[in-house]
């Protein structure tokens, strides 16, 4: 925001650059403290990817709790790998489209969607479906395949993981959104919300070969939190994750479980894939670290059956 | 025929068949469908014939149809349909416009001795030992190699500029590319044969065409019986002399009413010129009619397509930086036994026989796993690519080298039949895997893989450690890109100097299903 901005406005306007910078400048960047939501987390189950999250953002205030008007907005999908949306290899697309929708009726001035894909970029956006999705719903899609679009951060705290390059949007939005799917993963045995964010960083062969599991609940002290994760449990990859072979590997959940703490997210997730969340390493860690709770029975959780 | 529309003809195509050719080489987007570039590359002379002599099949009879325009029209190929003679058309033409004083061509013997010296030695070379020279001086591959190491960098640096300023204002429309520069080697023959074309065409016109291409002087061979050729009608000519000032091949002999029609490209310039309509373009034998007008000079585009022939060196200044290392470096050392040639070559002997280096596919591989050679098939196969699984990974679900390949040197699959060839197979390297050096999770090799060839299994505590199913490899090195290990990878792709058939993963349903209630 604070480049693009600044060319905007003295372009636009001729605007000194020092009023360009007070007016897109520092303040806003941080800016994220909805009000408080009724419930810690919603689960849902039984419906189609869009219905159930029209039901759990209303549970938890509508979109309007999390995001005011004219903020510019990230809504981090997973877009991993070149599949089509049935084998939920990424992201379900009717899932991001109607949670782009949702931050425009709340007021998003601007609706951004990317990932730092596995496969070939171009191809993955668009056999994914949520390139075209996320457009129809008036989201801008941006590229995230090269280095030129990140930038360097610090993670103060981080036991492995002390520095990351992180793309752009994720510094230059109000809001971060963070809409993974569960999967099972071969290596970390699952991956949903917190994993998610290895889309987020240019260098994530540094977290391979620096202890993967810590550089994962590393990068969640990071400043810049999602306020809301939308887990799409809709279709779920239970063997052969992250990228799946065949339609053998899905079986279809129709759930979804919305929170504003990763760390609980992914417990739940994990039980829904069957998987102990306490063998997933960088699960008892990120709470460990504090970034989260384990402890679901502490939480006040609202379950809807559709 | 003395129309100036001859002239006007020949340049309009000309213009657009180069432009068509840039963009397939420049397509870094994918956007042309392949079949598009196939019927582009029809035409081609060398490719097409090589892939009629490997598949005997009329769908490769591109060159057939040369051979009769020829024999028919001259060497109109030269002029209207070779990407590097109509490319040196350009540059001789800025070569005029720079110079101060008038150019002159004039009327030169031919380098009779030179031209089929080498015609004959590269035909020579061709049948009894292979097709090395072949791949250094047919046109369309000199042409291609231009492309795919001058001009695409060209072009990706003024994408990536438009790119960025856009980004500014928070449009994506265009995307930063990496430049990705290949090994400095493997520049040395396209810098060569650019200084040669490029310095020769600037000063003297058609002079490599006429000197040095065997496709040219083949041409012109045929040429000596074609049927329609640019002649002199003596009694309207008053011998000024314009025509052969004018004539870049330098192949009219004025002062003898002469055009010497193996070296003549069709090109129609004197036609044009000729204030007293002397010159023709028409059927052998018959007499001149004078009709028509004649107008001044045109003007096309030419300053900015100069663009295109940019340098080098700047890509090789692009690759990557800063790969992250892990704390301790890897001991063992990759025992490759071959390189890995693309999906469909067949074999390594196969695809060095019939590969020209046009570097087509090099151009057009979205994922830039395609390199050019260095010593992988020996010093004769320089430039024919290469799959470099450090820098990249073939991806799954394309096909798109074996569709462009105009000389069957890969031969077309289909995705299902690409899905399951094996270029290589996977061998892993347990002593330089982190899991086992660290003692900490990674996995990403298996992550990357499309077929589960390679799969974790239970090591230490909570920890997996890979292991692989040569049987289902298909050797796409996506595990060998994602591996963070250096400087030896702990898993690599070991080629197949033939290509086999991989099993078909098998999989079978979850016992896992569907839940009714919250397990949380």
């Amino acid at each position: 925001m604070r480049r693009r901005d600044f060319f905007k406005t003295s372009a636009g306007a001729g605007l000194a650059a020092g009023a360009a910078l007070s007016l897109g400048g520092y303040g806003r960047l941080w800016a994220s403290s909805p009000a408080p939501a009724k419930y810690d987390m919603v689960a849902i189950m039984g419906g189609n990817p869009d219905a159930m999250f029209d039901l759990g953002i209303q549970e938890l205030g509508g979109m309007g709790a999390f995001i005011r008007k004219g903020q510019k907005v990230l809504v981090k999908p997973n877009i991993g790998w070149d599949v089509v949306p049935e084998l939920a290899a990424n992201t379900n697309p009717l899932l991001v489209k109607r949670i782009v929708e949702h931050c425009f009726k709340a007021g998003a001035k601007e609706v951004y969607v990317f990932d730092h894909t596995c496969d070939n970029w171009v191809n993955t956006y668009k056999n994914s479906g949520i390139e075209k999705a996320a457009k129809s719903a008036g989201a801008k899609v941006v590229p995230g395949n090269s280095e030129n679009y990140y930038q360097e951060i610090e993670i103060p705290g981080g036991k492995k993981l002390k520095k990351a390059k992180v793309h752009e949007l994720l510094l230059e939005t109000d809001v971060f959104i963070n809409v993974p799917v569960l999967k099972d993963h071969n290596s970390t045995r699952m991956t949903a919300s917190l994993k998610n964010t290895m889309g987020i960083v240019w260098d994530r062969g540094f977290w391979h070969s620096n202890d993967l599991h810590q550089c994962i609940a590393d990068f969640a002290l990071f400043e810049k939190k999602p306020v809301l994760n939308v887990i799409d449990c809709y279709n779920v990859m239970v063997k052969n994750g992250p990228q799946g072979v065949s339609k053998e590997d899905v079986v279809q959940m129709k759930s979804q479980i919305i929170t504003a703490d990763w760390v609980a997210g992914d417990t739940a997730a994990a039980k829904m894939l069957g998987v102990d969340p306490l063998k997933i390493d960088y699960i008892p860690i990120a709470d460990k670290m504090g970034l989260g709770t384990m402890n679901l029975d502490s939480l006040n959780i609202k379950r809807i059956k559709m | 025929m003395i129309s100036p529309l001859l002239r006007k003809l020949r340049t309009g195509f000309s213009v657009i068949v180069l432009i068509c050719f840039i963009f397939v080489f420049a397509d870094f987007r994918s956007v042309i469908p392949e079949k598009y570039i196939s019927y582009l590359l029809y035409l081609q002379f060398i490719p097409s014939l090589i892939r009629y002599i490997d598949l005997k099949t009329m769908a490769a009879g591109g060159f057939l149809i040369v051979i009769l325009l020829t024999l028919l029209s001259g060497r109109t190929y030269c002029s209207f349909l070779c990407p590097l003679g109509i490319g040196q058309d350009l540059f001789s033409r800025i070569g005029g416009k720079i110079k101060k004083r008038f150019r002159r061509f004039g009327f030169k013997k031919p380098h009779t001795i030179i031209r089929y010296s080498l015609l004959a030695i590269t035909l020579g070379v061709g049948i009894i030992w292979g097709i090395y020279l072949v791949t250094v001086l047919d046109p369309y591959s000199i042409f291609g190699r231009f492309m795919t190491y001058f001009g695409k960098p060209v072009i990706l640096v003024l994408n990536n500029i438009i790119a960025w300023i856009l980004g500014k204002f928070d449009v994506y429309t265009f995307h930063h590319v990496d430049i990705k520069g290949f090994n400095l080697l493997t520049y040395s023959i396209p810098v060569i044969f650019f200084l040669l074309v490029g310095i020769m065409s600037f000063v003297r016109g058609r002079l490599y065409c006429n000197m040095i291409c065997p496709v040219g002087t083949l041409f012109g061979l045929i040429s000596k019986v074609s049927l329609f050729r640019v002649k002199f009608n003596e009694s309207k000519c008053t011998r000024c002399g314009r025509c052969s000032v004018g004539c870049k091949s330098s192949c009219i002999d004025f002062l003898n009413y002469h055009v010497d029609v193996s070296r003549c490209v069709d090109c129609f310039n004197c036609i044009d010129i000729c204030p007293d309509k002397a010159l023709s373009y028409s059927l052998i034998g018959s007499r001149n009619i004078a009709a028509g007008t004649d107008e001044g000079k045109r003007k096309f585009v030419a300053g900015s397509l100069m663009m295109l022939f940019g340098i080098s060196r700047y890509a090789s200044a692009q690759e990557k930086k800063n790969v992250p290392v892990p704390k301790k470096e890897s001991t063992v050392k990759e025992q490759r036994t071959s390189w890995v040639c693309p999906p469909g070559a067949g074999s390594i002997e196969d695809f060095t026989k019939h590969c020209t280096a046009c570097s087509l596919c090099i151009a057009a591989c979205p994922n830039n796993v395609l390199k050019p050679s260095v010593k992988q098939y020996g010093i004769a196969g320089l430039m024919q690519p290469v799959m470099d699984y450090h820098a990249s990974f073939c991806t799954y679900n394309c096909t798109v080298c074996t569709e462009v390949c105009p000389t069957s040197a890969l031969k077309p699959l289909m995705l299902e039949a690409k899905k399951l060839t094996q270029i290589g197979k996977v061998i892993f390297i347990k002593d330089n895997c982190i899991v086992k050096t660290e003692k900490t999770a990674c996995g990403a090799c298996s992550e990357a893989c499309p077929t589960k060839a390679v799969f974790m299994i239970p090591y230490e505590g909570n920890l997996v450690i890979p292991d692989t199913d040569q049987d289902i490899c298909i050797g796409c090195g996506h595990c060998e890109y994602a591996c963070p290990v250096t400087p030896y990878k702990a898993i690599f792709v070991d080629g197949n100097p033939v290509h086999m058939a991989a099993k078909k993963p098998e999989n079978v349903e979850s016992e896992i299903t569907t839940p009714v209630e919250f397990p949380f």
